[in-house]
């Protein structure tokens, strides 16, 4: 029994049905718009129509990803999802709200600035993680200060200036707005 | 020697030097740190290189791939977790090796293997490189074209018994790369009249949510783990004389090395493995290896270190990654307009030669660096988890929001790092959507350079390169179908072997009973157990 066999069976089984299932399903749908969303024009050859990669790519999807959800049906002896599938599938969800930590430091950048936001969501993020103590909260104040003197400051990435900085006086204004 | 020369003149610069500086032993450490891994590393980083020289930017970047093979062992062989997922094989005998009190040898043994795997590779490549530069010009549209579905092909065979998920997905990647204006016609694919999605998905947008974004999610979903360390005391250079004992098996790893990391979509995995199973076999102690073998540790450390500078072959020369890492390379290449391919070999042979002694001079800071801050270094180990996943999140929005300031960059990013994190938990394979959407936008363009020229469909495999090409694809697919019946008929025969359940309606519905009336027995005794909490229901 070589290492490929072991890692196969170590593979998680609940959710495999239904990300399969969920994986086609998504595909079909492509596969139902392809006329609608892609151009198909005359007197030109098949490989350099706008739609014969498309097609490639949906066909594929819809193909392999139906040959993958019998080969799942089969190896786990069922065709429909059981509870273990969504008791995963809610897993898959409970990442959402990390999801929305991130949209929401994407929000407030532009309004309060990029060294404002990051030290308010790195100890926000952290105190939420459950790390109450004084010297992680500390460190992730000191994290975010560095990752934006870092980026901001030395590597000079475009991420531009809060709309808060605007209230700042003349000179601390054009400072803040370069280098935070 | 005139090229050579020209290389480190374009190499004697102070930037340069620093990128060598911050990408190897920011590499060292990111390696070291498990659950992060070059690929995270990488994408954070690509949009910060883009404002520097392309030689800067790269070497950064190199360095970063280079170095973390280095620093992944480390936890590998201390707390038998790898730091970055090639160093699953050093586990194997590492640990072992730590769990007798070897640590240090284990360690010595892990940097001296992986510096002579790093050192023989770059050798190599920069031998061939005056043949690369002559066969590179014989590959024209039709011969790339044939190359990188090639290296489709491989890149989903080498997903063994994932094949078809890996190809459903190197087809998402294909699709993914299709959505936007279409560069020929000028009709728009699947915009679904959003304008937002007329420019098309970038392919960096794609790596950040899948590597950093899903990673981060990863580390904020899982628990911390209390991290045990063992102090090491004495010297590294052992391991040289250690090595030294061993030439034949450093050099057929670090051979294997090369040359799977020149295949497009085969990598450090197979190149460990094939290495690991040669030392196994020629072994005088075969019984050792999986138990703290040096020569297991040996093969592993030194493959694995052998495939970077390998892995840039197909890409520097014909314009083709075949692997995540590589593929995020790609997009600082054509940022700065350097575009990889035969033209790259032909007019800029000092750069190709400049990024290979790069790796050479990489590979010697990371063994200083590790000969003396070893010790320093293993703290890194101790930052828990979820503290890393908040760390990778908040450098993941660098990454993204820097590319073109926008917010449905970022939205896409978190979307695709949801998928990302729904795939690792699964265990399904990433890599062939990013590899599906690079080599699908070149595989579009050359089959419509290659085609205009081409009457009939053989005329398409007239040139020995493309005809090599071709008898490549169709064996490679013959033994992957074989292997595929073979697989399936050992299941079979083992599904035979151990079944001796009837698999009538009857039987099934007994078995159901039984299993219930056990489940209900196991709650009733659990109900009148001394042990048990008492019930304050209803008193």
């Amino acid at each position: 029994m070589g290492i490929e066999d072991e890692q196969d069976r170590g593979r998680r089984r609940a959710g495999q049905l239904l990300f399969a299932a969920l994986f086609v399903l998504g595909a079909l749908v492509l596969l139902a718009y392809l006329p609608d969303q892609t151009a198909w024009k005359s007197r030109t050859r098949l490989f350099a129509q706008p739609r014969f990669w498309p097609g490639i790519g949906v066909a594929g999807m819809v193909l392999f990803g139906a040959l993958h959800l019998r080969a799942e049906a089969r190896r786990l002896g069922r065709r429909w999802p059981v509870r273990a599938d969504w008791a995963e599938a809610r897993r898959w969800g409970a990442v959402l709200e990390h999801a929305a930590w991130f949209l929401a430091y994407v929000w407030l950048v532009p309004r309060a600035g990029y060294l404002p936001a990051t030290l308010v969501l790195a100890p926000l993020l952290a105190w939420r993680l459950g790390y109450r103590s004084r010297r992680m909260l500390s460190i992730a104040v000191l994290f975010a200060f560095c990752v934006v003197v870092l980026f901001k400051g030395l590597l000079a990435v475009k991420i531009p200036g809060g709309a808060l900085y605007e209230y700042l006086p003349g000179a601390w204004r054009s400072f803040f707005i370069l280098h935070f | 020697m005139d090229i050579l020369l020209s290389a480190l003149e374009t190499l004697a610069r102070w930037d340069v030097a620093l990128a060598l500086l911050v990408g190897s032993v920011g590499g060292v450490l990111i390696g070291a740190i498990p659950g992060v891994g070059p690929a995270v590393a990488i994408a954070i980083l690509l949009p910060a290189t883009f404002s520097m020289d392309p030689i800067v930017g790269l070497t950064v970047l190199l360095g970063i791939y280079g170095s973390s093979m280095y620093g992944g062992s480390i936890p590998a062989i201390l707390i038998n977790t790898p730091g970055t997922a090639v160093n699953a094989l050093t586990t194997y005998d590492g640990h072992p090796m730590t769990t007798r009190g070897e640590a240090r040898r284990a360690i010595s043994l892990a940097y001296s293997s992986s510096f002579f795997g790093g050192v023989f590779s770059v050798i190599c490549l920069i031998l061939f490189a005056p043949t690369l530069a002559r066969v590179a010009p014989m590959f024209g549209s039709r011969e790339i074209f044939l190359a990188a579905l090639l290296g489709i092909i491989l890149v989903v065979t080498a997903h063994r018994r994932q094949s078809l998920i890996a190809a459903a997905m190197a087809s998402f990647g294909i699709w993914l790369n299709t959505i936007g204006l279409e560069p020929v016609k000028y009709t728009k694919r699947y915009t679904f009249e959003q304008s937002w999605l007329s420019s098309g998905v970038n392919l960096i947008v794609v790596v950040l949510g899948l590597f950093a974004i899903s990673q981060a999610f990863v580390l904020l979903m899982s628990e911390d783990e209390k991290v045990r360390l063992t102090r090491l005391k004495g010297s590294f250079f052992q391991g040289f004389r250690e090595l030294a004992r061993h030439p034949r098996l450093a050099s057929v790893s670090a051979g294997l090395g090369v040359v799977m990391g020149m295949i497009p979509g085969v990598g450090e995995f197979t190149a460990q493995f094939m290495s690991y199973t040669y030392a196994q076999k020629t072994s005088k102690r075969p019984e050792d290896f999986g138990h703290g073998s040096s020569e297991g540790l040996i093969a592993a450390e030194t493959s694995n270190n052998a495939v970077p500078a390998a892995a840039m072959v197909p890409l520097l020369a014909l314009g083709i990654p075949g692997e995540a890492l590589t593929a995020m390379m790609l997009s600082v290449f054509y940022v700065h307009n350097v575009i990889p391919g035969p033209g790259l070999f032909q007019n800029r042979m000092d750069f190709v030669v400049a990024l290979y002694v790069a790796l050479l001079i990489l590979n010697v800071l990371v063994l200083v660096f590790l000969l003396f801050a070893t010790n320093q270094l293993i703290k890194v180990v101790r930052i828990p988890n979820r503290f890393l996943g908040m760390c990778v999140l908040i450098l993941s929005f660098v990454g993204v929001y820097s590319l073109r300031n926008s917010a449905s960059d970022c939205a896409l990013a978190a979307a695709f790092g949801v998928l990302g994190y729904v795939l690792k938990r699964l265990s399904l394979p990433v890599v062939p959507i990013i590899l599906g959407m690079v080599l699908g936008g070149i595989m579009e363009v050359k089959l419509r350079a290659g085609m205009a020229r081409v009457k009939s469909p053989l005329d398409f495999i007239d040139r020995p390169i493309a005809m090599i090409l071709f008898l490549l694809i169709v064996l490679v697919l013959a033994l992957h179908f074989t292997r595929v019946l073979r697989d399936h008929k050992e299941r079979k025969a083992r599904e035979w072997s151990i079944s001796h359940a009837s698999t009538s309606f009857a039987s099934r519905l007994y078995r159901r009973r039984v299993t219930l009336s056990k489940v209900r027995a196991r709650r009733l005794r659990a109900k009148r157990s001394p042990f048990s909490r008492p019930s304050t229901d209803g008193k």
